[in-house]
């Protein structure tokens, strides 16, 4: 192992290096490989097997014999999936634009302006962190029930969602990034006679972007994902989301192995779409946001 | 301003205390007459085998998951640091578990080890290694669970560590190569101490989430009981089970109350034993 490669890992922008096929490199890509084939394997397996035939199913084979949708059709007319993914886009949606709109004014507020008691904000803001959710569960749980909202259809949806709105960890997020914003270019805004709000709109929020991005695939994917506050708070079943209902699957329709792959194939799509988009705005927004210290 | 802060007082600081009060009251959602124990909550919790389980289970799911997750996190970011094509693919890949739904991931996981059909005692046989029974078994199951997690997590570490290695000055590695530094030697003095803040934060945050584990347990079990003779059982599961299973809502909260300190005093220890300042 020698330093110059050592020195690749620092930035992936660094100008390439002399072209060597070293035996180092060749071994670097077998064990990434090698990882990626057993990391991937539990993935590959939910999707052959969603396209596998009744017949099949119990069959040892890893490729299908006769690939065939049926799995999928019989998800998607026989059970509430279509409803259960509408919910799930529609909670996950409405949560992710909220945390990016109040965290990154949160943050921003935090980062560009002074006031009284603003690190005792910032401490007690992050300090729920520490705050178990099982613990915050039960008094939520007496709360949505003691004002009734359970059963109707605005009530139950902002159930689901509420606890989500703003994120900590998003605001903690959104201050590193717009600290590292130079307060001329502020300044020089506020001379031009532009409004807080509009500064704060049209100058730094654009200049944040891969924050943006980062903050919105993870708050997007925590609340597609989201299993337990769902699972207890929903109480009609056409106010389940993809997690709830799916795992629900199980008792009602018995284990219904091909159903339950073509439901689990199916929710994977839309985040990992989104991962390939913006991967690089992703880990640009872990790298800058001082995540690393 | 002051949306944010009305959320943050409602929504987390006074659920926080209303939980505290529920622990010392007899409380349960379904009856009219919530009548006030004082400590009794939290001495039945001494006395509770099912609770001490619990705790044992969710220690050991931390100490197999927390380092299982950091040293290949790391592993699987250095290989990537070398390599130049194919990165960006790689790096999806890998990224490819952590999207995936836990509910999901939890199906897939117990077709994979099943001890009738599953394709990983397939693939023992064929390396002559006996079946094993894995999720049915007392002794095996917390181990597939954590193992479970610790797929899933992956592919964040791996971005986490990523991120770290990136905010390394490529200066250091240049300066120690002219010393003469090894590649180990490098790796020790610089990148090591350097990603300090990445592994703190890796480590707190794990553990913490570790200490919450729930999901993944449920989904494998399809009970609240907690596997095989209760040997996945965790804190959070048996506060589900106590409150919205039996609704021994005040009970439930006392066993909140514990996990809030045992999860505050774990991560100040560990910010206070494993920040060392790195001044560069």
């Amino acid at each position: 192992m020698t330093v110059t490669q050592k020195s690749e890992i620092g930035t992936t922008s660094l100008p390439k290096p002399p072209k060597r096929r070293d035996y180092k490199t060749v071994l670097a890509y077998l064990f990434l490989t090698v990882g990626a084939i057993v990391t991937l394997f539990p993935f590959a397996w939910m999707i052959l097997t969603s396209l596998k035939s009744f017949q099949e199913l119990f069959s040892l084979g890893f490729w299908p014999e006769s690939p065939t949708l049926a799995n999928y059709s019989q998800v998607i007319t026989q059970t509430k999936f279509l409803t259960w993914f509408g919910n799930s886009l529609l909670i996950a949606g409405v949560t992710t634009l909220s945390v990016l709109f109040f965290d990154s004014l949160v943050g921003y507020t935090l980062a560009k302006f002074e006031f009284p008691g603003k690190n005792i904000v910032f401490i007690l803001m992050l300090s729920t962190l520490m705050i178990p959710t099982e613990m915050l569960i039960i008094p939520w749980f007496v709360g949505v029930t003691d004002i009734h909202l359970l059963n109707s259809t605005p009530g139950a949806y902002f159930s689901i969602m509420f606890p989500g709105l703003i994120s900590a960890f998003g605001v903690f997020l959104m201050r590193q990034f717009f600290e590292s914003l130079p307060n001329d270019l502020i300044e020089a805004a506020r001379i031009d006679g532009m409004s807080e709000f509009g500064i704060f709109w049209r100058i730094a929020l654009p200049l944040v972007r891969p924050a943006l991005a980062s903050l919105a695939i993870f708050t997007f994917l925590g609340n597609w994902n989201a299993f337990l506050w769902p699972l207890i708070v929903i109480q009609k079943p056409e106010f389940r989301t993809l997690p709830v209902g799916t795992a629900l699957f199980n008792g009602e329709a018995g284990t219904q192995w091909g159903l339950i792959m073509a439901a689990s194939s199916l929710a994977v799509i839309p985040v990992l779409l989104v991962f390939a988009f913006f991967q690089k705005q992703i880990i640009e927004g872990i790298v800058l946001t001082g995540l690393k210290g | 301003m002051a949306i944010p802060l009305i959320f943050f007082l409602v929504v987390r600081f006074l659920p926080t205390f209303v939980a505290l009060r529920l622990s010392l009251y007899d409380w349960n959602i379904l009856k009219e007459v919530q009548p006030y124990v004082g400590g009794k909550n939290y001495s039945r919790l001494i006395q509770d085998g099912i609770f001490g389980k619990a705790l044992v289970n969710t220690a050991l799911y931390t100490i197999i998951g927390v380092p299982a997750q950091i040293v290949i996190g790391l592993i699987v970011a250095l290989l990537l640091g070398k390599i130049r094509a194919l990165q960006g693919v790689f790096r999806a890949l890998y990224f490819a578990p952590y999207v995936t739904p836990i509910v999901a991931a939890a199906w897939v996981w117990q077709w994979l080890f099943s001890p009738q059909f599953g394709p990983v005692n397939t693939f023992l046989i064929w390396l002559h290694i006996p079946p094993q029974s894995f999720l049915t078994s007392p002794s095996q199951a917390l181990a597939t669970t954590a193992a479970l997690v610790v797929w899933q997590n992956l592919g964040f570490q791996v971005v986490l560590f990523l991120a770290g290695l990136a905010a390394i000055p490529s200066t250091f590695y240049e300066a120690a190569e002219i010393d003469g530094a090894s590649g180990s030697q490098s790796f020790w003095k610089i990148t090591l101490p350097l990603l300090n803040p990445t592994i703190v934060f890796s480590v707190v945050t794990g553990t913490i989430s570790y200490l919450q584990l729930f999901t993944q347990v449920v989904n494998l079990n399809f009970t609240d009981q907690g596997g095989p003779l209760g040997s996945t059982m965790t804190v959070a599961l048996y506060i589900y089970q106590m409150a919205f299973g039996r609704f021994q809502t005040g009970y439930a909260s006392a066993i909140t109350v514990v996990l809030f300190a045992i999860i505050l005093v774990i991560t100040l220890l560990q910010l206070r034993f494993l920040t060392k300042r790195v001044n560069y």
